[in-house]
C-alpha cells in the first residue's frame, strides 16, 4: 500500500511537468514556430508605440533572447524558488510560486489566482456537495423503481439538465430569483471566516445553477451503475442472507456503484477547481475561471500559462486523491 | 531474435510416419512480477516450466489438469498466440518459436484454434457467413466456387445448415455456436486443431453432439488435435495419448488405454479417483482418494517433485529432487520418484531419460 | 419420501405444482410448470437438468429470491408447516438465511469483493441473531471456518474473498450458509466452477455437513455424477417441467424416461468400457416461451412415434412407473422397459 501511494504521488508529480513542459511549449514554442518574433513578443510587456531600446530591454531581462529551453528552466526555477525581474531601473522580486508578471497590469501573477482560489472552492465545493447528494440519491431511487413515474419523471429533467447550458441556467435563475422576485439580490462574493450566512446566501443561485448539471448527470450514472450492481450475484447472495432490502441496497448494492462515481466525482471536482468559466462569468463572480477569461481576452501569456498550469495541478491532485481512496475502497487494487 | 531461418533444417529425417507434426522441446512461459516502486521484477508465475511431448499426425493428444496447471497458456504457446519464455516448438519439423506475426502467417493456415467460450469467441455484429468467411479473406485464399460456397459447405460438413450464412451469433445456441466456430476453424483445411475446453460450456446432451463431431471430422479430414480440457471422461473419449499437467510440467504421458487402466503418477490416480461417476451403488465401494488443500502457487512451486506437498507417498527424496518425466515400461512416460501400478515390483525399468 | 398422498404440510419441505412464470417481451416464460416434490430432513433431493430447464428457477423460488416484478408465481411451498408462496415477504426473508440457506455456483462473484470473508459472515449470522456482539460473531466466523476446513481460520478471517483460492472460497461460501444452523441447504451447481479434486472434498464436505447437522439439502447439478456421489432422490427437470423422479438407486439402474437416457448416452463415463461412440440426444433444448406442444421432449424424442401422436398432442403426467418412481412420458411401461433392456442399457 505504501509503495502504491509513493509510485501514485511520483506519476503525479511527473505528470505536472508534462503538462508543464507542453503547456509552456504551446505559449512559448508555438508562436515563435508560427513565425513570431521575440521582439513583438516582448513588445507586449509594452504597450503602444514600444521603443526599440525598450523592447531590446524586455527582452534581455526577460530572457526571451535565450533559447526556449533554458527560458522553460527559468520558468521551473521560479516556480520552485522565486526569480528576479528588472523592469526598466526598478528591481522586481517575483516570490514563490512565480509564474512571471502579467503583460498587462505588470502584477506578478500568482498573487492574482491565489487570491481568486477562495472563490472558485467556495461555489465548486457547494456545487459538488449539492449535486452529489441530490444526483446519486435520484439515481438510486430511479434503479430501485426502475420504469416507474419516478424514474421517468426524473430521468426526464435529468435530461434537461445534461442538455441546458449554465448561462441559461443561471440566466433564468438570476432573472427570476434576483430581479422578478429579489429574493437572491445583490450578489457579492463575501468571505466565508467574514459572514458565513451571507456567503451560503450569495452563492446559492451559482451552486443551484452548476449543481443542477452535474446532478443532471450523478443521477444518469448512479441509476446506470446501480441497475448493473444490483443483477451482480453477490446481492443475490445478500439477499439469501436474510438482509432486509434497505441493507441490501446500501451496504452491498451502492458501495459497488459508487466506486466509478467517485472517480469521475474526482475529475469534476478537479476541472471545476481550476474554474467554472461560465458560472463566475454568469454570476460575476471573481474566480479562478472570470480570471481566465480575462487573460484570454487579453492574449497575456503569463496569466494564461499561471491558470492553466494552477487548473492543471487541481485536476491531477484530485486524481491522485481518488487513486488513493479507490485503493482504500477496493481490496483488490490495492493487491494488484 | 528469429533466426529461425537457420534453425529450421532439421536432421534429415527418413521420411518416417513417425516424425510428429508437432514437436515440443523444454517449453517454458514465465510470467514476470513486479514490485516495489521501481517495479523491479522479483518472480515470476512459471506457467508453463520445461515441458516435451509430440503429436504425430492423425493423432489426438489430450492434455488435461486442474485450473493454473498451465494447460490454456501451453495451448496458446503452441498456436503462437504467446511468446515463449523458453524451449522450442517444431512444426512439421520448422522452428516456429519464435516467428514474427508476418512470418507466422502462412502457418496459420495449417494450425487453428478452437475455444471454449462459444458466446464471446464470436464477434457478434458478424453474420455467420463473414465469420466462418474471414478466413478466406485474411489469408487471401482462392476458391474454387467462391467464398459464399465454401462456407456454405463448411457449415454443413459441421452440422449446421447452409441457410445459416446470413445469421448472426445471437440467434444460435450454444451447441451451435461451438460448430460455428469449428467451422471457421476448418476454413482453410488446417493440419492440426488446436481446441482449449472446446465442449466445457455447453450441456451435457450438446457436449456428446460436439464430440461426435470433432470426430467425424477427424476421420474424414484426416486432422490432428491436440486437446485441452479438464474433464478426464471427456478426454478419454476424444484422446489417443493423453498428457497430465500438473503446476507447469507435464507429470505423465501415455497412451490413452493404458493411462486410464493403469495410471502411474499419483496424481492421475488422484484425479481419477476423483471424478464423480453416475453410479449410486458405487460410492459406496470404492476408495476414494482425497488430496488435501490446494494446488500451490506457480510463483512458488515446492521443490522437487510439485505435487509432493498434496501427496501421500512423497518421501524426502521428492523434496531435493525433481523426478525426470521417463519411460516406464509400460510405456508411460512417468515423472514420479515412486509410481503407482508398476508392471511387477522386481522389473523396475530402467530410467531412461527422454 | 416423493409420497406426493400425503398432505403437503406434514413433510419438511412439500413443493406442490410450482410455477414460476416470467412476463417479458418477447412473450411468457414458462420457466418452471408444475413440479412438486417432498423432502424430509437428513435427506439430499437432487434436480437435474440443463441450462433453462428450471432447475435453479424451482430453488430460487423456494429462497423467495425469484424476485422480479415480471415474475407470476403460483403453487405451493411448504416449509416446516408453514406455506411460504401467499406469505409476508418480510417473513419469507426472516427464514432466508436461516431456516433455509442457499450457496451458489461461482463463489467468487457470489462474495462481495469490498468485504472480508469474516465481515460477510458475521453479517449473515447478525442479520438473525441482531443482539450477538460483533466479537461473539466473529467467534462463531472463525468457529464455522474451522469447521469447513480453513486452515488458520483466526487470521484467513479477515481475508478478502480474491485472497482465497476457489475451493477455499466455497468453503467459505459454505460456511456462511451454514453459520445460522440452517435445517435445509440449497446448493446451485456447488462445484461446476471447481477442479475436480477440489470437487470431491467440496462433496465430502457437504455429505459431512449434513451428517452432522441433520439438515435437507437440495443439490442442483447438470452433472449426473454430483447427484449419484450425495442425492437419496432424484428429479430430472426438462423444459421447465419434471419428467422423472424417484429414489437415485433405481433411478440410474432403471431410468424410465427417454429424457433421462439420453443424458446418460451423453456422458462419457470413466466407469465403464470407453464406447466408440456417444448417444447424444439431438437436436437443441427447447424455447422456454415456445414451449413444444404435449410432451417438451418429443421434437429430441426418437420413440416419439411410438406414442401414436400423443406426444406432441398430450402432456405426459407424472406417474408411477416403479415404487416411488415416476415419469412423464406417454410409452407404456411395458414398452419402456423392453426400450431400455434391449436397446439402452447396453450401450451404457
Amino acid at each position: 500500500m505504501f509503495a502504491y501511494i509513493i509510485r501514485r504521488t511520483f506519476a503525479a508529480l511527473v505528470l505536472l511537468l508534462v503538462v508543464s513542459a507542453v503547456t509552456f511549449g504551446i505559449f512559448y514554442l508555438l508562436p515563435r514556430l508560427a513565425g513570431e518574433t521575440t521582439d513583438q513578443l516582448a513588445a507586449q510587456y509594452i504597450g503602444k508605440n514600444p521603443s526599440p531600446e525598450a523592447v531590446a530591454a524586455i527582452k534581455q531581462n526577460l530572457g526571451f533572447d535565450q533559447p526556449i529551453y533554458v527560458q522553460y528552466w527559468h520558468f521551473l526555477k521560479g516556480l520552485v524558488s522565486g526569480a528576479e525581474y528588472k523592469f526598466g531601473p526598478d528591481a522586481a522580486t517575483c516570490h514563490v510560486p512565480c509564474f512571471g508578471y502579467s503583460f498587462k497590469n505588470h502584477m506578478e501573477v500568482w498573487p492574482q489566482i491565489s487570491s481568486r482560489i477562495p472563490v472558485t472552492f467556495s461555489l465548486a465545493i457547494g456545487a459538488a456537495v449539492l449535486w452529489l447528494i441530490s444526483g446519486v440519491a435520484t439515481g438510486v431511487v430511479s434503479a430501485l423503481k426502475p420504469k416507474s413515474i419516478f424514474d421517468r419523471l426524473s430521468m426526464g429533467i435529468a435530461l434537461a439538465g445534461v442538455s441546458l447550458p449554465i448561462f441559461f441556467t443561471g440566466a433564468l435563475l438570476l432573472t427570476l430569483f434576483s430581479y422578478q422576485w429579489p429574493i437572491f439580490d445583490n450578489l457579492q462574493y463575501v468571505n466565508f471566516t467574514d459572514d458565513p450566512l451571507m456567503w451560503a446566501r450569495n452563492l446559492v443561485l451559482p451552486w443551484i445553477s452548476l449543481a443542477f448539471l452535474y446532478s443532471a448527470l450523478y443521477a444518469r450514472l448512479t441509476r446506470a451503475g446501480m441497475l448493473e450492481t444490483m443483477s451482480e450475484d453477490y446481492i443475490r447472495t445478500a439477499r439469501a442472507k436474510g438482509l432486509v432490502e434497505r441493507k441490501v441496497i446500501v451496504r452491498h448494492g451502492l458501495r459497488s456503484a459508487l466506486t466509478p462515481i467517485v472517480t469521475i466525482f474526482g475529475m469534476d471536482l478537479g476541472l471545476l477547481l481550476g474554474g467554472a468559466l461560465i458560472t463566475e462569468q454568469v454570476f460575476s463572480l471573481q474566480g479562478v475561471g472570470f480570471y481566465a477569461v480575462s487573460a484570454i481576452s487579453d492574449n497575456d501569456l503569463p496569466r494564461i500559462l499561471g491558470v492553466t498550469l494552477v487548473a492543471a495541478f487541481f485536476v491531477v491532485i484530485c486524481n491522485l486523491l481518488v487513486d488513493l481512496l479507490y485503493a482504500a475502497v477496493d481490496p483488490r487494487v490495492r493487491l494488484s | 531474435m528469429t533466426d529461425s531461418q537457420s534453425a529450421t533444417i532439421p536432421a534429415p529425417a527418413p521420411a518416417s510416419d513417425r516424425e510428429p507434426l508437432l514437436r515440443v522441446t523444454g517449453l517454458t512461459k514465465h510470467f514476470p512480477i513486479t514490485k516495489g516502486l521501481l517495479r523491479r521484477q522479483t518472480g515470476a508465475v512459471r506457467a508453463v516450466d520445461g515441458i516435451d511431448f509430440t503429436v504425430n499426425a492423425g493423432e489426438t493428444l489430450g492434455v488435461v489438469g486442474e485450473s493454473g496447471c498451465g494447460k490454456s497458456t501451453m495451448g496458446r504457446l503452441v498456436t503462437r498466440l504467446a511468446e515463449p519464455t523458453g524451449g522450442t516448438i517444431e512444426f512439421e519439423g520448422k522452428d516456429i518459436t519464435h516467428l514474427g506475426v508476418g512470418a507466422m502467417r502462412p502457418l496459420r493456415r495449417d494450425i487453428q484454434m478452437i475455444f471454449q467460450d462459444p458466446y464471446s469467441s464470436l464477434n457478434p455484429r458478424h453474420t455467420v457467413g463473414t465469420i466462418v468467411g474471414a478466413p478466406f479473406r485474411l489469408q487471401k485464399v482462392q476458391t474454387e466456387h467462391g467464398v459464399k460456397r465454401a462456407v456454405q459447405d463448411l457449415l454443413e460438413l459441421c452440422g449446421l445448415s447452409p441457410e445459416h450464412y446470413n445469421r448472426y451469433p445471437h440467434e444460435f445456441s450454444g451447441g451451435q455456436r461451438q460448430r460455428i466456430g469449428i467451422a471457421r476453424a476448418l476454413a482453410l483445411k488446417p493440419k492440426m486443431i488446436v481446441a482449449d475446453e472446446p465442449v466445457s460450456a455447453l450441456d451435457v446432451s450438446i457436449q456428446a453432439q460436439v464430440v461426435n463431431l470433432l470426430d467425424d471430422l477427424q476421420q474424414e479430414l484426416g486432422l490432428t488435435y491436440l486437446i485441452i480440457a479438464h474433464d478426464l471422461s471427456v478426454v478419454r473419449h476424444v484422446s489417443d495419448r493423453v498428457a497430465v499437467m500438473y503446476l507447469g510440467k507435464i507429470v505423465e504421458i501415455a497412451d490413452r488405454d493404458s493411462l486410464y487402466r493403469a495410471p502411474m503418477h499419483p496424481y492421475t490416480n488422484a484425479l481419477m479417483s476423483a471424478v464423480p461417476v453416475p453410479d449410486p451403488r458405487r460410492k459406496e465401494r470404492r476408495e476414494r482418494i482425497l488430496l488435501t488443500g490446494d494446488v500451490p502457487s506457480p510463483i512458488n512451486p515446492p521443490s522437487g517433485c510439485r505435487f509432493r506437498t498434496r501427496c501421500w507417498k512423497a518421501q524426502d527424496i521428492c523434496a531435493s529432487q525433481e523426478p525426470p518425466l521417463v519411460t516406464a515400461a509400460t510405456g508411460h512416460q512417468v515423472a514420479c520418484h515412486f509410481p503407482e501400478n508398476q508392471p511387477t515390483p522386481e522389473a523396475t525399468p530402467e530410467a531412461t531419460p527422454e | 419420501m416423493t409420497d406426493l398422498a400425503k398432505p403437503a404440510g406434514e413433510h419438511f419441505l412439500s413443493v406442490r405444482d410450482l410455477r414460476i412464470h416470467f412476463d417479458t417481451d418477447d412473450g411468457l416464460v414458462r420457466s418452471v410448470d408444475g413440479v412438486s416434490f417432498d423432502l424430509e430432513r437428513g435427506k439430499t433431493l437432487g434436480i437435474v437438468g440443463e441450462s433453462g430447464s428450471g432447475k435453479s428457477v424451482t430453488s430460487l423460488g423456494i429462497m423467495g429470491l425469484h424476485r422480479s416484478k415480471r415474475a407470476r408465481i403460483a403453487g405451493e411451498i411448504w416449509l416446516d408447516g408453514e406455506e411460504l408462496v401467499g406469505a409476508d415477504p418480510d417473513r419469507v426473508r426472516q427464514l432466508r438465511g436461516r431456516t433455509m440457506a442457499m450457496i451458489f455456483q461461482d463463489p467468487l462473484t457470489a462474495m462481495h469483493p469490498y468485504y472480508t470473508v469474516g465481515q460477510q459472515i458475521v453479517e449473515a449470522y447478525r442479520v438473525h441473531h441482531p443482539q450477538a456482539k460483533k466479537r461473539e460473531a466473529r467467534t462463531r466466523a472463525i468457529e464455522m471456518l474451522d469447521r469447513v476446513g480453513i486452515p488458520q481460520p483466526d487470521r484467513r478471517v479477515d481475508d478478502y474473498p480474491h485472497q482465497f483460492s476457489g475451493g477455499m472460497r466455497q468453503r467459505a461460501m459454505i460456511a456462511m450458509a451454514l453459520v445460522n444452523d440452517p435445517s435445509l441447504l440449497i446448493a446451485d451447481e456447488p462445484t461446476t466452477a471447481l477442479d475436480v479434486t477440489v470437487q470431491a472434498q467440496i462433496l465430502d464436505l457437504i455429505r459431512d455437513l449434513q451428517q452432522e447437522f441433520g439438515s435437507a439439502v437440495i443439490i442442483i447439478t447438470h452433472d449426473l455424477g454430483v447427484v449419484a456421489e450425495l442425492a437419496d432422490d432424484i428429479l430430472v427437470m426438462y423444459g421447465g417441467k419434471p419428467v422423472e423422479r424417484g429414489p437415485a438407486a433405481t433411478l440410474f439402474e432403471a431410468p424410465e424416461h427417454p429424457y433421462t437416457w439420453g443424458l446418460l448416452g451423453s456422458m462419457p463415463r470413466l466407469d465403464r468400457e470407453l464406447q466408440e461412440r456417444l448417444v447424444p440426444v439431438k437436436g437443441t433444448p427447447p424455447s422456454l416461451i415456445n414451449v413444444p406442444s404435449g410432451c417438451a421432449f418429443h421434437p429430441r424424442c426418437p420413440y416419439a412415434q411410438l406414442t401414436g401422436g400423443r406426444s406432441s398432442s398430450e402432456l405426459p403426467v407424472l406417474t408411477e412407473a416403479a415404487p416411488r418412481h415416476h415419469a412423464a412420458c406417454h410409452l407404456p411401461s411395458a414398452e419402456r422397459h423392453r426400450i431400455f433392456t434391449e436397446e439402452i442399457a447396453p450401450r451404457l
